[in-house]
């Protein structure tokens, strides 16, 4: 697409503005500022509330910041000293990884699935798409205190229904201990997640013209085999898309984890981001969340890197 | 590549919402039973996604004292549809301010999104200019970003500035972040219109807002259509730089709010319940109303 559009530019401002012609050596200045008035607002938020945040937030990191928010002078290193000391930190590390890995390989084989159903023709599918679309459009705090609210162990509706269903004998506190809630969380991470996952992959399923179904039919394929020798490499750059978005998201989601796990007391269900915000909010110690915000920034970082290294998603895009 | 940008529309009076509805279904003749297999699938699909938000409303018309009831009822034994009304007086947190707020903050943050990234997509879509890629892989980066990750140098920022705690300060950060999507989107739709529309105007003496305005934006409705309702859902929901940078109850959005039932000794829950109804509802028709688009507009404005 943009291969497309790239070509198209390359004729257009001579052509589209005949009457002014630009040559010699101001011209590209002139261009630019041209294009100025059209682009600077965009520029001035994107450098305002992205990029300046996102250098303050470094150099805060170096800083020796107070409760109350005065900065008392450089600190070197000492922030990120004090997350090496902190005990739990390495578990913090571990479960975020356990969390993003969990909850985008269980989002993407369900929305694969998810997709595949979609796909096809069968009575009332718009209403079963509809559906699919809610869990992307609500809240997802909303949508997280329902299932907070189900998993209580007195008047939880959740709780109630397992033991009714004869999976468990007696209600259980899911939410009141660290390992049940955090895995209760994957889940919500998971259901929240497919919407988009979804539409993408069945947007990459639209794509697929249907006589390759019908030529790998001809040549005996059998289903299974069609799908992994044909769906799938076509899905490639969809598919790329859905995981690298998901991998942003999930490790920067906050709420779920911040509802199911935020009054448990300890570190054993935080990840990098829950713990950023424990450091910001009742710890007010903003140094060290900026220094642990900067490590999350990198760790997401060195993520998309090596996917795009690996993955190559836009090769074929 | 699936870039659904509308097709060269010669007819643009005719939004194209309602094109003719390509019912692509794949090359499939197949049995009633295969039907009805996937039917039953389509229905455990639906039932499992309606099935949190089915908990909502109907949770939503129980007395507080069946909602805390030991064991649970599943059915209300008795409706309380008046909970919509007494919901907001409710002492937790000023519901009625807090819904006001998350109106603001969407509605002003779509707006300035839309006038600071209409522009940018038209120009770089149609133009050459030196800095254009270095604006678009700028772009890229911001939508990789997250206020989450970015929240302790956002919140010092507008602390310095002064305007922490402010509807201004998340109408900006909002804008900022859901940028990228709505100028790639837009940006698509841009590049998919063929420029000798525009110098056919131009030629007419028309110009360059008259082009932009008049001749472009009917033919790029629906992509705009699209960026609005991602933004505004998104600004709708956010949750993680509200949390830090609003501090005054009165000025929090809903999605921070309905966070402080929980630990309550007795929370209302049946409260919590109609707000969130009351919230979700109209942001999901929204999104159902642009569900043909987010099949197809999609991956063009998130692939790059």
């Amino acid at each position: 697409m943009t291969q497309q559009s790239a070509v198209d530019e390359r004729t257009t401002p001579a052509e589209a503005t005949p009457s002014r012609p630009r040559r010699g050596a101001g011209r590209s200045g002139k261009d630019l500022m041209m294009a100025l008035p059209w682009i600077a607002p965009a520029l001035v938020l994107i450098f305002g509330v992205v990029l300046f945040p996102a250098a303050v937030m470094f150099y805060n990191s170096t800083r020796d910041i107070s409760q109350s928010g005065i900065d008392r002078g450089p600190a070197g290193f000492a922030n990120y000293q004090t997350l090496l000391d902190f005990g739990p930190i390495w578990g913090v590390l571990g479960r975020t990884f356990v969390w993003v890995i969990a909850v985008v390989v269980c989002t993407v084989l369900i929305s694969l699935a998810l997709a595949q159903l979609l796909n096809k023709a069968f009575p009332g599918r718009q209403l079963v798409r509809m559906a699919v679309i809610i869990p992307w459009a609500a809240s997802v705090v909303m949508t997280t205190l329902v299932v907070y609210y189900g998993l209580d162990p007195f008047y939880g509706i959740i709780n109630e229904a397992l033991v009714q269903l004869g999976i468990i004998d007696t209600p259980y506190g899911w939410t009141k201990n660290a390992v049940s809630a955090f895995t209760w969380s994957i889940g919500i991470a998971v259901f929240v997640s497919l919407p988009f996952t979804t539409y993408t992959l069945l947007a990459g399923l639209q794509t697929l013209p249907a006589d390759v179904f019908e030529a790998a039919k001809m040549d005996g394929a059998g289903r299974i085999r069609t799908y992994v020798s044909i769906v799938l490499p076509q899905l490639r750059s969809a598919l790329a898309v859905a995981i690298l978005i998901n991998i942003i998201n999930v490790f920067n989601s906050l709420p779920i984890l911040k509802v199911m796990t935020g009054s448990i007391p300890g570190y054993d269900a935080d990840t990098v981001m829950t713990l950023i915000f424990k450091y910001i909010q009742t710890e007010h110690k903003i140094d060290v969340a900026s220094a642990l915000s900067v490590v999350g920034f990198l760790i997401v970082l060195v993520i998309v890197a090596i996917y795009v290294r690996v993955v190559k998603p836009m090769k074929e895009v | 590549m699936t870039v659904t940008a509308p097709a060269p529309a010669t007819d643009a009076a005719q939004p194209v919402v309602h094109a003719p509805r390509r019912r692509k279904f794949t090359a499939d003749q197949v049995g009633a039973g295969t039907v009805v297999w996937r039917m039953i699938a389509g229905l455990v699909v639906l039932v499992v996604f309606v099935a949190p938000y089915a908990i909502m409303l109907v949770s939503s018309l129980k007395s507080k004292s069946e909602i805390l009831q030991v064991p649970p009822t599943f059915i209300p034994t008795e409706w309380h549809p008046e909970n919509y009304i007494t919901m907001w007086s409710t002492p937790e947190t000023p519901l009625v301010q807090n819904l006001i707020s998350t109106i603001i903050i969407a509605v002003f943050a779509t707006l300035l999104v839309l006038a600071v990234s209409l522009p940018a997509a038209y120009y770089t879509a149609r133009f050459r200019f030196p800095g254009r890629l270095v604006f678009l892989f700028l772009v890229i980066v911001t939508q990789m970003l997250q206020p989450a990750v970015l929240t302790s140098g956002l919140f010092r920022e507008f602390q310095f500035l002064g305007i922490s705690d402010t509807w201004v300060a998340m109408i900006l950060i909002n804008a900022a972040f859901n940028l990228s999507f709505a100028v790639w989107i837009m940006h698509s739709f841009f590049a998919g219109v063929p420029k000798e529309i525009d110098e056919a105007a131009q030629l007419d003496g028309a110009g360059r807002f008259a082009v932009l305005f008049r001749i472009n934006l009917p033919l790029v409705w629906p992509g705009i259509v699209t960026a609005i309702v991602f933004t505004f859902v998104s600004c709708w929901n956010e949750f993680a730089a509200s949390l830090v940078i609003l501090s005054t109850a009165g000025n929090q959005p809903l999605s921070v709010a309905l966070t402080k039932f929980v630990g309550q000794y007795a929370t209302s829950w049946q409260y919590v319940f109609g707000v969130s109804i009351v919230a979700i509802v109209p942001v999901v028709i929204l999104f159902m109303l642009i569900e043909k688009r987010l099949v197809g507009g999609l991956t063009a404005g998130s692939v790059k």
